[in-house]
């Protein structure tokens, strides 16, 4: 008897070109078929009709807290957070306390996360030690203990001979490099997108240029070494056009939009929202336009989050010492089927972005419906409204600017392996 | 924001009034010029009513400016300041207001070195909020003295030539000004070196240039900033010795001005520094004024805002 069948959904799945009402069935963990009136015994029927079946969602930067600031979110808290998002896997960052960047925390993660979380947990290894810029972390270890990628997120090399080792070493185990584009020094001080909104606030300004100027620079290093980068929550049209000139000269060169950048302008300070404090900024309209363009045409391959969890006494503070940051794992979804309303993004590119893209930069094998492949799959009902209400969140944090927001479209059902891990009950409507 | 708002809120920007808001308050504060005039510099106006005086900033002339104003209209006027409270001790601002809220004051006088402080706390508590300067974003009372004391002296402010001289990216004053005095038809010039505007200047000025002759050229009033030397030098300009070559308001830089222009400095001057000895105590000085209209105005807004009515009413 077969574990799952799922009935009369609107599958699809970009890793294998399909886009169809079709029947999929799950035996043993593992996608046993995709077809049309698929007949058996399952120990369980959904009826997906008007409902949208996919691979699970895969969102390759988010921040778990664990090990070291267990108060803002654990390993456990974020995964429930990714499962109730329509999340089946997750790729968490390396700036924990401490740092992941040798090859115990690494495995304290993946064990953790085989014992306490509801979804696969990737840990991103450190590219250098203590996130500091300078020496190589263990990547050895790290790769041996299951680390997916390298990155030192949050923080940016400003050495750039640092960053070429760390993407030719990592090229010998196979992990990309991730790299969150900041000049420090362009940033120094700055809180938000320089701008007129932030000379009206009187807030020091992140400019455009800060991040562009790594891209290029991190561009031209892979070009030079023939490696694969990838660019994390990319936020300016600049960055969107030095990533799409790239590709088309054959760099092999990736780069994911967080959700918040895509939806939401520096507009969304003023009055001195610390819930719209994040890095890299909220940027102006011409940026976000150009990010939805970007993904429409898949030059900004994949949708991640940047999960950021804080708790209310880092943001309940002067802007200034606020924390940057925002959780995202359990908003994403509405706000990325808003392209395709709003965007003209393609649900097939959408759901690209989401699944088979970000596995493949990770090399890790998810993000497909393909037979035999993991059973981790999302039934995504794309119409359903529903309001933001933090208080109701898995994640232990509140901090989103779009708490009260009426959303549209939401997870249905979250089955990692096969396994149910998230249903919303109809009284969660 | 309607008139009824104002009189119970808060006034945390320049954007916060309307011109004929602004105008009501230097009215008013003409009025209350004249209490500070008389031997008995006393009204019972605001008779049991409680003001705070918050300085998470050290600030003596706004914070005394303030109290001597609250004192004027017979409120009782509490100091607070950052080094003195539990704010040094570690407690976090939301705590330390939830504190002062407790106490009940009527009003709020809030200084802080971090821009926005006193709109959030104007969130966290239900009393009015008066912003006394915040970080580099704006100092409205401020502004609404240098708008008074060129009425007085001109008689008028539409269509007056005003430049404001020095580091404006990082004047709260500029930024006030900027806003509060282009709301009154004057037309603002902002003038700096390059590294001391803001981004986008030019949508926030009329004008924008970092030549002191051009700015002053024609100018109806002048306004110099002082320049925080301990943290420029090096960073924004190479040295004070050049600043001040550059920058510095002379008496023969003044001949470019319109017939009787007038100086403004917010103070405390540096001098010799952003002004000249002789402009600053010269014929087209009125930075003492300012200090006597700051006053008044401040006594205006605390009257306007506790409910004082208006006076022809
Ligand atoms: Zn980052």
């Amino acid at each position: 008897m077969s574990d799952l069948l799922i009935k009369g959904g609107r599958v699809i799945d970009p890793a294998n070109g399909l886009d169809a009402v079709m029947d999929l069935l799950i035996e043993r963990g593992r996608i046993a078929r995709v077809g049309r009136k698929l007949e058996s015994a399952a120990k369980r029927v959904i009826d997906a009709k008007g409902l949208w079946v996919t691979p699970g969602l895969v969102d390759m930067h988010v921040h778990l807290r664990e090990p070291g600031y267990e108060y803002k979110e654990t390993i456990a808290s974020g995964s429930a957070a990714a499962a109730a998002g329509g999340f089946t896997s997750v790729a968490c960052m390396a700036n924990t306390n401490p740092v992941n960047d040798c090859g115990q925390i690494t495995e304290f993660i993946v064990e953790t996360a085989r014992r306490e979380a509801v979804v696969n947990v990737f840990p991103v290894g450190a590219c250098t030690m203590g996130l500091k810029g300078e020496a190589l972390a263990n990547i050895g270890e790290m790769a041996a203990a299951g680390a997916v990628a390298l990155s030192d997120d949050g923080r940016c090399a400003m050495n750039a001979q640092v960053m070429r080792k760390a993407m030719e070493y990592g090229a010998m185990f196979n992990l990309t490099t991730l790299v969150h584009a900041e000049d420090h020094n362009l940033t120094q001080g700055g809180v938000m997108n320089e701008g007129a909104v932030s000379a009206a606030l009187g807030l020091r300004g992140q400019p455009a240029a800060a991040e562009e100027a790594i891209i290029a620079r991190d561009i031209q290093i892979a070009e030079y070494l023939k490696l694969p980068v990838h660019f994390c929550h990319v936020s300016t049209a600049g960055a969107v056009e030095l990533v799409r000139r790239a590709k088309e000269r054959g760099v092999k060169v990736t780069a994911e939009a967080a959700p918040h950048h895509f939806t939401l302008t520096d507009e969304a300070l003023k009055g001195y929202n610390t819930n719209a404090k994040m890095a890299p900024p909220l940027r102006t309209r011409a940026d976000m336009e150009a990010l939805r363009a970007g993904i429409a045409e898949g030059t900004m391959d994949a949708i991640a989050t940047d999960h950021a969890p804080h708790s209310v006494i880092e943001k309940e503070v002067e802007f200034d010492q606020a924390a940057y940051g925002i959780v995202g794992l359990e908003t994403a979804l509405p706000l990325a089927l808003a392209l395709v309303r709003e965007a003209g993004v393609a649900p097939a590119r959408l759901i690209e972005s989401l699944t088979a893209r970000p596995a493949a930069i990770l090399a890790i094998e998810r993000g497909t419906l393909t037979e035999n492949a993991a059973a981790d799959v999302t039934i995504i009902d794309p119409g359903r409204e529903w309001t933001v209400d933090p208080a109701l969140f898995k994640s232990k944090g509140r901090n989103t600017p779009f708490g009260g927001w009426t959303a549209r479209g939401r997870a249905m059902f979250t089955i990692v392996g096969g396994k149910i891990v998230h249903e919303l009950k109809e009284q969660q409507a | 924001m309607s008139e009824r708002e104002l009189y119970r809120k808060r006034l945390v920007s320049m954007a916060d009034l309307t011109p004929a808001h602004i105008t009501r308050i230097l009215d008013t504060a003409r009025v209350m010029k004249g209490i500070s005039e008389r031997d008995v510099k006393k009204a019972p106006t605001l008779r049991g009513r409680t003001v705070i005086n918050f300085f998470a900033e050290p600030s003596t002339r706004t914070r005394t400016s303030f109290e001597i104003a609250g004192k004027r209209l017979s409120a009782d006027v509490i100091n607070i300041s950052a080094a003195g409270s539990s704010l040094s001790k570690g407690e976090s601002l939301k705590d330390m207001v939830g504190n002062l809220r407790a106490m009940n004051p009527d009003l709020l006088v809030v200084r802080h070195g971090a821009s926005g402080a006193p709109e959030m706390i104007s969130r966290w508590v239900d009393c009015t909020v008066v912003n006394a300067g915040d970080g580099r974003h704006e100092h409205p009372t401020q502004c609404l003295l240098d708008l008074m004391t060129v009425r007085e002296k001109k008689g008028t402010l539409e269509g007056l030539n005003v430049s404001i001289v020095g580091d404006i990216a990082n004047s709260r004053v500029a930024r006030s000004n900027l806003i509060g005095m282009r709301a009154m038809g004057m037309k603002v010039t902002v003038c700096g070196p390059a590294t001391l505007l803001p981004p986008r200047a030019g949508e926030m000025a009329d004008r924008v240039t970092s030549r002191i002759e051009e700015a002053v050229e024609g100018a109806d009033v002048v306004m110099m900033l002082r320049i925080q030397t301990e943290r420029m030098e090096g960073a924004n300009f190479p040295n004070i010795r050049e600043y001040s070559r550059m920058y510095c308001l002379t008496a023969e830089r003044m001949k470019r001005a319109a017939r009787g222009a007038l100086v403004l400095h917010p103070g405390p001057v540096n001098l010799g520094v952003e002004i000249a000895p002789d402009v600053a105590e010269g014929p087209w000085s009125v930075i003492l004024d300012q200090v006597t209209y700051g006053v008044a105005v401040r006594m205006a807004i605390l009257y306007l805002l506790l409910g004082g009515g208006l006076p022809e009413q």
